[in-house]
């Protein structure tokens, strides 16, 4: 082992891999913030009594959990202009094959958290006249968040590394600029223990988070339904 | 057309897949009075009261709220559609208390009174309050409003249930086993709270397994077996001398009917 470590390397690009970080935090918040409420959206058609709101929202469903990321990302940057002429740039089509990803598996959370709020909840909210959307908002998903809120940031954790597929259609997250700079420099090994440490930092935070969420949820009891 | 029953009840079936429960009901409830069902285990009590509020949607016949059918006839063997906006203007009239009380663990006991009030009947913010906290205070649990379900006794948050229910300015009350599931040191407060509503002249269908508590509070004892209405009349006679054998071997099994004392 002759390999002289040389960590001046990060010191000297420490603004790229902050401005790398920080596209990839970008990204990942936008495929949350589309993500969720399209996951929502796409569960209350799966618990739907109308069958022509179920089949399409179940094919949905599958058709996106079972396609690698990395497929879905080359079928919009790569197929998409082909078929329509419609361009994405990198940064658009990795939102989208992140927003659409994560709606998927998403809206399995909700559809499980939904399904777990007992029949009692409904009975009551029905019996004082609550109309369905009112009864969602106010009764239904406070609980059902509430209950599978750690399942929901650990979705949030997986899609912040799923969210590196980005650098391979030129987006300059995290994972490009590392690798930009490791051509520029060819220390390789510095920059990648680098930005594996940032990765590391970034969701032990989040894993502390969601710790502490779960504590202070399992120490009040005014959440635990019966 | 007027009329001086809140509810009236005809040819009501229900089945739940081949198995039907209610098997052509007929049962009016005159306003200001109280009705109990009395019944074994399945013989469709439960079912029949949550038909009143179509919590379970009946399979055939009518229910007429404040002498209006609710629903249209469909079909030709007795049975309707009934539109979810109609059903929910009826909910909001009609009180429903459950056995397991039902509160939304995630509100507080004033926030749990005040969703209906806030959401269904439009009343503000303030005027919704000051109905909850005078509700607590009329069972009994002034200043507990701030509580969240969790921190209440059993008996306690079935007032609150009653509460919410009664925060909707209902034209009746349905009880369904209110009390079966609380420790029977708690059974008082609650059997307390229906009595008192009753002297108010609210308008009550109640499932009880509280035989005492039927015997003193109803104007008609109803019993049920099988899905039919078995025999009905006021409680001295079914209960103290029943005419039906059935109702005979329900009171004879419930050898520990005595009468409590309520006050």
């Amino acid at each position: 082992m002759h390999y002289q470590w040389d960590f001046s390397v990060i010191g000297d690009n420490a603004g790229l891999l902050l401005w790398g970080l920080g596209n990839t935090l970008l990204l990942t918040l936008i495929a949350i913030l589309i993500g969720t409420p399209l996951g929502l959206a796409v569960a209350l058609m799966r618990l739907s009594s109308r069958r022509w709101l179920v089949w399409p929202a179940t094919v949905y469903v599958e058709v996106f959990r079972a396609a690698p990321a990395l497929v879905q990302l080359y079928w919009l940057y790569f197929a998409l202009p082909r078929l329509t002429g419609l361009r994405l740039g990198g940064f658009e089509a990795a939102a989208i094959a992140l927003s659409i990803l994560s709606s998927a598996f998403l809206s399995e959370v909700f559809r499980g958290g939904i399904a777990s709020i007992g029949k009692g909840q409904w009975d009551a909210a029905r019996g004082i006249g609550l109309s369905y959307p009112r009864m969602l908002r106010t009764i239904i998903l406070p609980q059902a968040i509430r209950r599978m809120l750690p399942v929901f940031l650990e979705r949030y954790i997986e899609l912040l590394k799923t969210s590196t597929i980005a650098a391979t259609v030129s987006f300059g997250d995290l994972l490009f600029v590392a690798q930009d700079i490791s051509y520029r420099t060819y220390r390789t090994l510095e920059i990648f223990s680098a930005i594996a440490v940032m990765f590391f930092l970034v969701i032990l935070l989040c894993s502390q988070l969601t710790r502490l969420v779960e504590h202070r949820l399992a120490r009040s009891g005014e959440f635990t339904a019966r | 057309m007027t009329t001086d029953n809140v509810i009236e009840i005809s040819g009501l079936r229900k089945s739940f897949g081949a198995h039907e429960v209610l098997k052509g009901i007929d049962l009016v409830i005159p306003k200001g009075k109280t009705v109990v069902l009395l019944g074994a285990s399945g013989s469709g009590k439960s079912t029949l009261l949550r038909c009143v509020n179509f919590l379970e949607t009946p399979t055939a016949g009518t229910v007429a709220f404040n002498g209006k059918p609710v629903g249209t006839p469909k079909g030709t063997g007795g049975e309707r559609s009934y539109s979810d906006r109609e059903l929910r203007a009826l909910r909001a009239h009609i009180g429903i208390v459950f056995q397991q009380f039902n509160l939304f663990p995630h509100m507080t006991a004033l926030e749990n009174i005040m969703e209906g009030q806030r959401a269904v009947l439009g009343r503000s913010r303030e005027e919704a309050a000051a109905r909850a906290e005078a509700l607590l205070a009329r069972v009994g649990l002034a200043g507990r409003g701030g509580a969240y379900p969790s921190h209440l006794s059993g008996g306690q948050q079935q007032r609150v249930a009653i509460c919410r229910a009664l925060a909707m300015d209902p034209d009746v009350m349905l009880f369904d086993e209110a009390t079966s599931a609380l420790d029977p040191e708690l059974v008082g407060e609650v059997l307390r709270t229906m009595k008192a509503l009753r002297e108010d002249g609210m308008t009550m269908l109640i499932v009880t397994h509280e035989l005492g508590f039927a015997y003193h509070i109803a104007d008609e004892v109803v019993f049920l077996s099988e899905g039919r209405i078995y025999e009905q009349a006021p409680p001295h006679e079914v209960m103290l001398h029943p005419k039906g054998e059935r109702t005979r071997q329900f009171m004879l099994g419930h050898s520990e009917f005595r009468l409590p004392h309520l006050d």
